[in-house]
């Protein structure tokens, strides 16, 4: 090549460059993954490349492995369906939205709306926020109700917020605030709790918290109170995935919403309780992954043989 | 069968695949990077590069077409992303802003795979394919090529020839990588990760609502994500997303496959400088640090400590049903301990000690087992440093492998780890100092700090995981970010090729009653305290502040 023998170095060096670069381009970049396409249209491959998707009498209603809302158009479960774990991904399972909420485990002071009836829009505009404790909570209160069990949690209030003291005073040698002159309830607004879930702390009455108030110079306290330390309500019904997509829910919160599903369809529970065996993988080989119950799937086998009438 | 001893089973059957997985995979590299032959293909592609595989390099003319071949693919990157929406396959998305295009393009290019876009809204499915997997291959196959280079520095004397970088590149990628992902691919589309080129479509759910759909060349990209170490996920939720990674048993291989490299290597390694022995002790090392990391790690996270945690009953929040905790714990350790930075659940919700340990792992500068080529230098550099330290303890003179570390080589090596550090610390500190960093914090007080520490520490070591929490879209983000990871990738690769040709043209010192056997368990206790050591002495203090003020009270 004479032209490359004639040029600098290093213009012959960033010639090879770019060569490698489309050359490689070609070949891991076009080539290797239309190849694996290929292939993956043999069948046995081609469902599960296209997204394993479900078709019930010519509409296709899902993905098997990508969860989804079973809720009425006000986001309300639908009582004859099985509900899926809390989701951030966009409203709810949006796949075009993936993700986790990634707040952290000392997440604990929600930051109250300026007007307690438009919590919601202050949400949507990031001027309010729910911390991760009160969002578990609260789920777990919902799922409670829902259920007709014992929604209660460790540092939860009866109310099902974050049961979180703002202990404001003289700080001590270690840090701690031992004589406060003021305790607040931050997570407790104001015109939305008829009165704390503490009447009174270290001898001080506890008040509700008010928009604005800065209660983050206390010493901040999360009160565990006397929940059961496995408290009714599974883990994965209060918190939500990393994907958003979680198409599986454990047996232990499946079993939950048996009897509640049942009624709903007027059928036995131990019906409902027999389908959710049916439709329950245990841990590959024994030891990989956690037991599970898809969700989908076993709402459509539900449909099919106890169709809902409601 | 109980939760712990399936956690257990679960990761001591890694450990097997692995052990079984080093002398076969170890072995077979060994002989593409030193076999002579080519194969027709491969005389076809030297032809279109236009290079003469058989010319060797000196350090410097490697250093030179790494750098080249780096700097071609991220103005190459720039530009695809920059102009997707005249492409084919562009799914309707325009082009991405500048900040985060360049961001990104670095962050493929040195093996980062840091995300600071969403895939499912940002790319097309032609720029994730033949762009930034394409990058997943090269840049691995880049170190792969620079570790390589340095094991012959210490096999060879007496010459300024490392071999010839394209040869390597070129070897890499259609010996190792591609015939490994291909396999890989398909085993992850019978698990049910997707493979197809569908625009997002909109179906009716069971309950009549509206979901829209997503599609893509998923599983190739997926498989060479972790092979390669890269970590960058077609969608935004990475591997917890069910099409990247749909079954219990496809995390598992995720798993394996992001360690099976870095851990072989050191076989090649062995068998390059005619010890195997010496293998056997640096993967030692590599397997110490990870064992007793991953043990950490899993322990913290299903004793699920921390005031959420502890309300939910488990440290459940961000973590997927078909994995659980204890498999998505190692996953986390794996991914940061290996440099690949996939996650199949979210770190930022871990528990503050087990959120640490990703932290600490990434920190040792990945090297148990570290990225492809990156784990393996680093390592070779700690090993370095331990003799030196030795040395200085006992009077023994300085040598490793038959070549004396001396002045040039410790200055090299010494150099070598504080420049991540310094972009940690600096990069952390610059962000932390006004408004432009504070403002990306999702998370508040010692959390929030550690969402900045993690970002830099990941950016600096080519990790890519992350506190998914910061906003990291930001032009200071993109930008600081982007600096740290060229800087944590290319500063230390050219003082690795130029410590390389300081060794290859010594001769050899024959082994005398004054050298350290490096091959023992004591030396490779040794290189584990001088690792852990270094780590705890540079990075203690912002750890302090961050995740253990948040976790110990």
């Amino acid at each position: 090549m004479p032209l490359m023998t004639r040029a600098p170095a290093w213009v012959v060096q960033h010639l090879a460059a770019v060569r490698a670069l489309l050359v490689l381009t070609a070949i891991t970049g076009v080539i290797y993954p239309v190849v694996v396409w290929g292939v993956a249209l043999l069948p046995g491959l081609h469902n599960r490349a296209e997204g394993s998707m479900v078709t019930i009498g010519g509409r296709t209603v899902g993905s098997q492995i990508i969860g989804q809302l079973f809720t009425d158009r006000n986001g309300d479960p639908l009582k004859q369906y099985f509900q899926s774990r809390p989701s951030n991904a966009g409203t709810g399972y949006d796949p075009t939205s993936t993700g986790a909420g990634n707040l952290g485990p000392e997440d604990i002071v929600d930051t109250l709306p300026e007007d307690p009836a438009k919590k919601a829009v202050a949400i949507a505009a990031h001027k309010a926020r729910d911390s991760l404790l009160t969002q578990v909570c609260t789920r777990s209160k919902a799922v409670g109700a829902l259920e007709g069990v014992d929604g209660s949690r460790p540092f939860c209030t009866p109310g099902g917020v974050g049961a979180v003291l703002s202990l404001i005073g003289p700080r001590d040698r270690t840090g701690h605030v031992t004589r406060p002159t003021r305790v607040v309830s931050v997570n407790e607004q104001c015109g939305i709790v008829a009165r704390p879930f503490l009447t009174t702390y270290a001898g001080r009455p506890v008040e509700c918290a008010r928009y604005g108030g800065d209660y983050l110079v206390g010493e901040i306290v999360p009160i565990r109170g006397d929940a059961p330390a496995t408290p009714a309500v599974p883990a994965d019904a209060v918190t939500a995935s990393g994907s958003g997509l979680d198409p599986h829910i454990s047996p232990a919160y499946a079993r939950l919403q048996a009897p509640r599903v049942a009624r709903a369809r007027g059928i036995p529970t131990d019906a409902v309780l027999k389908a959710i065996t049916a439709n329950e993988d245990g841990r590959v080989l024994g030891f990989i992954g956690e037991p599970r119950v898809d969700v989908l799937r076993l709402n459509i086998d539900l449909d099919k043989r106890y169709p809902f009438r409601g | 069968m109980s939760t712990t001893t399936a956690a257990i089973l679960f990761t001591g059957s890694l450990v097997i695949a692995l052990a079984v997985a080093y002398r076969p995979l170890g072995d077979y590299m060994y002989r593409v990077y030193t076999g002579t032959g080519q194969s027709r293909a491969e005389r076809g592609v030297y032809r279109l590069i236009g290079i003469r595989p058989d010319a060797q390099q000196t350090w410097s003319a490697y250093a030179r077409s790494v750098l080249a071949f780096s700097v071609v693919s991220v103005l190459f990157l720039y530009g695809f992303q920059r102009l997707q929406e005249h492409l084919p396959l562009s799914l309707g998305f325009g082009p991405v802003v500048p900040h985060q295009a360049w961001n990104t393009a670095i962050s493929f290019v040195t093996n980062t795979n840091w995300q600071s876009y969403s895939g499912e809204s940002t790319m097309g499915h032609l720029v994730q394919m033949a762009g930034l997997a394409v990058q997943n291959f090269a840049s691995a196959a880049v170190g792969m090529a620079v570790a390589i280079a340095l094991v012959r520095g210490f096999a060879r004397r007496k010459t300024e020839h490392l071999g010839n970088f394209w040869v390597d590149l070129i070897r890499g990628i259609l010996r190792i990588l591609l015939p490994l992902a291909f396999v890989g691919a398909l085993a992850l589309i019978a698990g049910g990760a997707v493979q197809n080129f569908h625009d997002p479509y909109p179906l009716q759910t069971l309950a009549g609502a509206r979901q829209v759909m997503t599609g893509g060349p998923v599983a190739s990209q997926e498989v060479i994500k972790q092979l390669g170490t890269n970590g960058g996920g077609f969608y935004n939720a990475n591997s917890a997303h069910p099409f990247e990674n749909p079954t219990p048993w496809t995390n598992w291989l995720q798993i394996f496959l992001m360690l099976v490299i870095s851990v072989s290597l050191p076989r090649t390694f062995g068998r390059m400088v005619g010890s195997d022995r010496q293998g056997y002790a640096i993967v030692s090392v590599m397997a110490t640090l990870a064992i007793v990391s991953l043990t950490l790690i899993t322990v913290f996270q299903m004793s699920h400590h921390g005031t959420v945690p502890t309300a939910v009953g488990a440290a459940a929040e961000g973590v997927e049903t078909r994995f659980g905790v204890p498999n998505s714990a190692t996953f986390a350790g794996a991914t940061t301990l290996s440099s690949t930075g996939a996650a199949d659940s979210a770190h930022d919700s871990y528990t503050s000690l087990g959120g640490m340990i990703g932290m600490f792992n990434m920190m040792l500068g990945e090297v148990a087992p570290g990225g492809t080529g990156s784990g393996l230098y680093g390592m070779l550099v700690l090993a370095m440093i331990t003799v030196f330290v030795a040395g200085l303890m006992v009077g023994r003179t300085p040598e490793y492998l038959g070549k004396k570390i001396g002045s040039r080589e410790i200055k090299f090596a010494a150099s070598y780890f504080l420049i991540t550090p310094i972009c940690v610390l600096v990069g952390t500190a610059v962000a932390m100092a006004g408004d432009w960093g504070r403002r990306g914090m999702l998370n508040t007080g010692p959390h929030g700090l550690s969402e900045v520490l993690y970002a830099f520490t990941s950016a600096s070591n080519n990790n890519g995981s992350a506190f998914g929490g910061l906003r990291a879209n930001t032009p200071f983000y993109d930008t600081a970010l982007g600096l740290a990871m060229a800087i944590g990738r290319f500063l230390p690769m050219i003082l690795i090729l130029a410590l390389a040709g300081s060794l290859a043209r010594q001769g050899r010192i024959p082994v005398s009653e004054g050298t350290l056997p490096t091959y023992r368990p004591q030396f490779v206790g040794m290189v584990v305290g001088v690792a852990v050591i270094l780590v705890a002495l540079t990075f203690l203090p912002a750890l302090a502040l961050g995740p253990l003020a948040e976790g110990i009270r």
